[in-house]
């Protein structure tokens, strides 16, 4: 029998696109409608040989299969001996396993940190500092007539972006293409932008210097230079001017802000700069947030414990200090003896320095594929789809609640995440005492 | 050749990666570095030669493929993953992110020079297990 669900949530980046239509025929998936590239592969695939059905255990540096309570229990008893625990990833997870997350480190007294650190991290940081001006993506698709994606190749790793919320969007008050604007910033010519109106080629590295210009200029002050970031000081002008004139706009901004030199001051100096455009016109900014639940790692880890990412209880209390408390420097250090990932692949997106101390330690990886960082574990848990095979809440890019549906089964036997943790924390209870 | 190297994210590494990262579709669209054309006729490169890049950190060796998102001459940009990762650069200010963008390095020609799995490039951080 065939049918068809309605408004399903795809759950691969911060977009969440809620109206997925996806035909489901003897159990299977058949046909999805509204998907972009990256999602349509992610539903033809799966379920390919790289599923990971049956859990298993490293002896002897060979892989040994072994039942689901064996699992736990070894990766249990890992955590329970170590001293300084880590728990990482959580962006591909759901709100509710999150929680969980929360609670295992909090008994191990270990560190828990989420894919924030290693992408909208500096943005945090700079909101701590700063504050910021932002909306829902509702809004922006209804409302904005300037839309500037600096530093982010949205065409690329948020495919529907510009159809669903912004320059393709048809909105209450906007309603075509020609009613809104599109600047780029990037340091090459993005696919994006080559659909912008106006696009700005940046030196890498000099996003700052731009940003404090663009300030300079919004508030009249006149630059002293030819160029800043081989930007013409003209264009920088034309560029305030454009902002200030514009009825509400908004400055989505990517990794290339938080990963070049400057980082958290990058964030901090736009910020500023959207703050500052307030005394003139309406403006918002948002982070580009890249997997489909990271913002609710951030939010689900600051409701428990105060703080959105690398927090640390080893001193009983929760204690967040990025720099310190952030995975990078604790595996770089070499500091953590054990490490559960969750729904991530660090041994493939970290620096050498990292991933070295990685392969040293106990690393237990709870995911539905095979990866690097399953390659060199020693415990690995399979798990069932968030979004395909269980349900979930997840939190879109803006902040926004949404409710994951579970499409079809799972392979025989597979759990959620939520369902993994709870029995690793009841075991590591038990062994805490 | 000096160049400042991007790390990022791209269509089809966002693809290849949903297709499994031990797929030869993921190996193919994130095992590359792109160049500007007229850096390539510099290097006198031809598309699908393989280059080396090399930082203060390691080296790899990609397949070249031309830029499409042109002109970024002394820009080069390799997808994120663990071949880019082997040249990035871990020093994060105190902030908890690496450099994975901006990056000091140098590109040259190693056409001869072979392209290593994920599993090979694993063994290579673990020290050659
Ligand atoms: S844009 Fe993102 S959330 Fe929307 S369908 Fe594509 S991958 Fe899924």
């Amino acid at each position: 029998m065939e049918k068809t669900i309605y408004n399903a949530v795809c759950t691969i980046c911060g977009c969440c696109c809620d109206d997925l239509e996806v035909k489901v025929g003897d159990g299977k998936i058949v046909e999805v409608k509204n998907a972009c590239a990256i999602s349509l592969s992610k539903f033809q695939n799966y379920n390919s040989e790289e599923r990971i059905i049956k859990p298993m255990i490293k002896k002897n540096g060979e892989f040994k299969e072994c039942s689901f309570k064996e699992a736990a229990e070894k990766a249990s008893m890992i955590l329970a001996e170590a001293e300084y625990p880590l728990i990482y990833g959580l962006s591909l997870t759901s709100t509710e396993a999150i929680g969980k997350a929360v609670e295992l480190a909090e008994v191990l007294g270990g560190v828990i940190d989420n894919t924030t650190s290693v992408c909208h991290g500096p943005s945090l940081i700079g909101v701590h500092d700063i504050g910021v001006v932002t909306c829902t993506l509702g809004e922006i698709k209804n409302r904005a007539d300037l839309i500037i994606y600096w530093a982010s190749n949205p065409v690329f790793s948020h495919p529907r972006h510009l159809a669903r919320y912004t320059i393709f969007s048809k909105g209450k008050f906007r309603k075509e293409r020609k009613e809104r604007k599109l600047i780029v910033v990037d340091v090459r010519k993005t696919a994006t932008a080559k659909l912008a109106d106006i696009f700005i080629q940046a030196i890498p590295n000099q996003d700052y210097e731009l940003l404090s210009a663009l300030r300079m200029a919004v508030k009249g002050e006149e630059i002293y230079l030819d160029e800043v970031a081989g930007v013409p000081v003209n264009k920088i002008e034309e560029l305030a001017d454009l902002m200030i004139s514009c009825e509400f706009g908004v400055l989505f901004f990517g990794l290339g802000l938080t990963m070049s030199l400057g980082k958290s001051r990058n964030i901090d100096a736009a910020l500023s700069l959207v703050r500052d455009l307030n005394e003139k016109t309406k403006f918002l900014i948002m982070p580009m947030r890249g997997h489909y639940n990271v913002t609710g790692a951030n939010e689900v880890i600051a409701w428990q414990t105060g703080y959105p990412f690398a927090v640390d209880f080893s001193q009983g209390y929760p204690k967040y200090n990025p720099g310190e408390t952030t995975t990078i420097e604790l595996l770089t250090r070499g500091e953590c003896d054990a490490a559960l990932i969750i729904g991530s692949d660090p041994a493939a997106h970290f620096p050498v320095s990292a991933v070295k101390h990685l392969m040293k330690i106990p690393v237990i990886t709870i995911d539905p594929h095979k990866n690097a960082t399953t390659l060199i574990s020693n415990v690995v848990i399979p798990t069932a789809i968030t979004g395909i095979e269980v349900e979930g809440t997840v939190y879109r890019m803006d902040g926004v609640p949404l409710e994951c549906k579970k499409l079809v089964e799972p392979p025989l036997g597979l759990k959620s995440d939520e369902e993994i943790l709870t029995e690793i924390l009841a075991n590591v209870k038990k062994l805490k005492g | 050749m000096k160049v400042k190297l991007i790390t990022g994210r791209s269509l089809q590494q966002g693809v290849g990666k949903e297709t499994g990262k031990f797929s030869i579709e993921y190996f193919n669209n994130v095992a590359i570095c792109e160049l500007d054309p007229s850096d390539m006729e510099t290097l006198n490169i031809s598309p699908g030669e393989n280059v080396v890049v090399k930082t203060k950190f390691g080296e790899v060796i990609l397949k070249a493929v031309k830029s499409m998102q042109a002109p970024h001459k002394g820009v080069i940009f390799i997808p994120y993953g663990p071949w880019a990762n082997l040249v990035t650069d871990p020093e994060t200010h105190g902030s908890g992110m690496p450099n994975f963008k901006g990056i000091e390095a140098e590109v040259s020609p190693a056409k001869e020079e072979k392209i290593l799995t994920l599993k090979e490039v694993l063994e290579k951080i673990s020290g050659g297990k």
